[in-house]
């Protein structure tokens, strides 16, 4: 081969590397172009219709005037609900998954299954909702069903983020803290918890933004209109997300509405936008803070 | 030595609860499994006819039954004479419970309709070619007429029929072949469109990007999985939607391409994550080696990168198409919901999720339309269980 063909090569070579490269640096950044045009949207359009009477009173005229403040304080109750049935049983699932159970079966088997759980498409646990919290459990179309349904949905969330975390601790500590005689118990409470827990805690979070968002396990859950603040677990709510789909899809003023699911929008991606800030930069706080040490 | 003790079995009790919440996924997906199926178990050989309600026809019709699709046909007068469905020559009249007045007299019926089954008795025998659609009641053992035997839901029927009319009277039809179609359809327009792009950015974020501009697109991306489905169907409904339209110059902008576009980008964070975390595990000095051997980066990435984490892009492509298959609320908004065979990506398509969430509201608890709904319910979890299932296998395998 002589100097010069392998030259050409060589030019051909880069010649496709530097297209490939800009190819796929320009996708991600579309990519990314896809999430600012759709924040900015919203944004802008929403932005007019957001005021503070928009998020304190209550919806009026068919939907077609007024504000928002049942579904805001609806969606509120439903997160509140679900995180105190999800958050205890799945950072305890995920501390036996991690800490007690034996490599084995038994395990495997354990994860697989929480795998499942989290490809059930969230409609599916739309129907499980309303067969057993709604009408064997007779809770009816209140909170407690909607929100145990929403917890079950973030269940396997919460067990994945807080395995991720506690694996994420260096079994020195562990061992360490046995060699002191601690039980296990004395162990995961005192040592492996406490490092853990910044991982834990971000996790959480993120779980939360996925709870406000959903809708399709509450479609049949929550009220489609409602004046009416709840006053026990056992009283139906509105939803921010739901009230965004009824106000895009059905109604009696089209025109009027749409200003008004705008501002619904917007309000929904503020809660998804500030829960992920907040989670991110706790992640960056903890993580600072652990290097410092 | 007691405080000892009490301290043993807190904690020993704390563990107890501890393994039970080990369980609980389990226990979720088995009761999951069992209230689907208990819901919607009672579907198959239940009869398509409303309830306590029954078909007739005269005496002298040769006909002994007639199909759920022709009764559909009859009652949507796109049949009109019995010849046409293989009877005798003679033109069908539809007589409905309400349609018994026009029939008779005030005086005949009876103040109160007490005489409704007599009347009703006499009019299927004088009239040859009838067929009577009332309720049960009014068929007293003295009945002249000749009562068609039920048709029954059939599982083979269910899952080849293509005719969802769930509410249709008299003889509601469920065939979800339309549906499950509808279904593959919009997922796989999903993936051809999320899938390369999905991996070009999964290549930019682990062999290209500095990890400065890593560190910027990640939580952007993780951002993008983020915003609630909802959003997403409000987006292409208000922006999409219409540009679909004017575009391709159509009558409807509601359409299986908007569901796919919208699934895609939807799918696409899943596709991105896994695909990035499959291609980072690539050991280092393979990477090297490639590069010694004067290979260009961009050879060492679709030579060496590529081939060794297939198997983790293999699984984000099915995870992304899992992700596309149950979501509900964006496809519902911007696909127009038209139970038909899909055809092309231009015209309106109904995928199951969305046929789930649009009917169950108006659906009566424990009735047939109920029933066939938990059904759609049962196809789509073990649609989306073999998708996991597929997950395992392809990722089990990258291991060995």
């Amino acid at each position: 081969m002589s100097f010069q063909v392998v030259k050409n090569i060589d030019r051909r070579k880069r010649r496709s590397e530097k297209f490939a490269f800009g190819l796929f640096r320009a996708l991600s950044i579309f990519v990314v172009g896809i999430l600012f045009v759709i924040l900015g949207f919203i944004v802008m359009k929403g932005a007019s219709a957001i005021s503070w009477k928009f998020l304190t009173t209550m919806p009026s005229e068919g939907m077609t005037g007024g504000g928002i403040y049942p579904a805001i304080i609806g969606t509120f109750c439903l997160i509140g609900g679900s995180v105190v049935f999800s958050f205890p049983i799945g950072v305890l699932a995920a501390i036996y998954m991690n800490e007690y159970a034996s490599k084995g079966f038994l395990v495997s088997f354990i994860r697989m299954m929480t795998n499942n759980l989290a490809g059930i498409p969230s409609i599916v646990f739309g129907l499980f909702g309303i067969s057993l919290f709604v009408n064997t459990l007779n809770f009816g179309d209140s909170i407690l069903a909607g929100s145990l349904t929403l917890g079950l949905l973030t269940l396997p969330v919460i067990i994945r983020t807080t395995e991720e975390a506690l694996k994420a601790v260096d079994d020195s500590f562990r061992n360490g803290s046995y060699a002191l005689g601690a039980t296990k118990l004395q162990t995961i409470r005192r040592v492996v918890l406490p490092i853990a827990y910044p991982n834990i805690i971000t996790g959480l979070i993120l779980s939360i933004g996925r709870i406000s968002g959903e809708t399709a396990p509450i479609l049949f859950i929550v009220a489609y209109f409602t004046t009416k603040l709840p006053k026990s677990i056992y009283d139906q709510v509105m939803a921010l997300p739901y009230h965004l789909y009824v106000l895009a899809t059905s109604g009696t003023d089209m025109e009027k509405q749409r200003p008004i699911a705008y501002g619904t929008a917007l309000v929904l991606i503020m809660i998804v936008l500030v829960i992920n800030l907040m989670a991110n930069a706790l992640r960056r706080y903890f993580s600072n803070k652990v290097k410092m040490n | 030595m007691n405080k000892k003790f009490l301290n043993k079995l807190f904690e020993k009790l704390i563990e107890g609860v501890i393994t039970l919440s080990g369980g609980i996924t389990s226990l979720a997906v088995i009761l999951i499994v069992i209230f689907l199926f208990k819901e919607g178990f009672g579907l198959f050989g239940r009869s398509t006819l409303q309830d306590d309600m029954v078909l007739a026809v005269n005496k002298s019709n040769p006909l002994s039954r007639i199909k759920a699709a022709n009764v559909k046909a009859i009652f949507d007068q796109d049949v009109t004479n019995w010849k046409q469905i293989g009877g005798k020559n003679d033109s069908i009249i539809i007589v409905r419970i309400e349609d018994i007045p026009n029939y008779f007299k005030e005086s005949q019926l009876g103040a109160n309709f007490e005489n409704l089954a007599p009347c009703i008795n006499h009019l299927t025998d004088s009239l040859s070619g009838v067929i009577l659609f009332v309720p049960k009641k009014y068929i007293t053992s003295s009945f002249k007429g000749k009562v068609l035997p039920e048709e029954k839901v059939g599982l083979v029927d269910f899952f080849t029929g293509k005719e969802w009319y769930p509410t249709a009277v008299p003889d509601s039809r469920f065939g979800v072949l339309p549906l499950i179609l509808g279904t593959l359809w919009v997922s796989f327009g999903a993936i051809l469109f999320a899938l390369p792009l999905g991996l070009a950015v999964a290549i930019y974020l682990a062999e290209i990007a500095d990890s400065r501009i890593r560190r910027m697109l990640k939580p952007l991306i993780e951002l993008l999985s983020g915003i609630p489905s909802v959003i997403y169907g409000f987006f292409g409904l208000v922006v999409l939607v219409p540009l679909i339209q004017s575009i391709f110059n159509l009558p409807v902008g509601e359409t299986a391409l908007a569901g796919s576009i919208i699934l895609g980008i939807m799918a696409l964070p899943t596709i991105i994550t896994i695909a990035e975390d499959a291609m980072r595990t690539t050991p280092r000095a393979m990477k090297e080696a490639s590069l010694a051997l004067g290979a260009t980066r961009w050879q060492t990435i679709y030579r060496i990168v590529i081939p060794y984490s297939i198997s983790g892009i293999t699984a984000a492509a099915i995870l992304g198409i899992g992700r596309a298959i149950g979501e509900t609320m964006a496809v519902l908004m911007v696909t127009g919901n038209a139970g038909v065979m899909p055809h092309t990506f231009l015209q309106p398509i109904r995928t199951i999720p969305a046929t789930i969430a649009a009917e169950l509201g108006e659906s009566a608890q424990g009735g047939i339309h109920y029933q066939a709904l938990f059904v759609l319910g049962c196809v789509l979890f073990v649609l989306t269980l073999l998708i996991n299932l597929g997950v395992e296998y392809v990722s089990s395998k990258r291991k060995i």
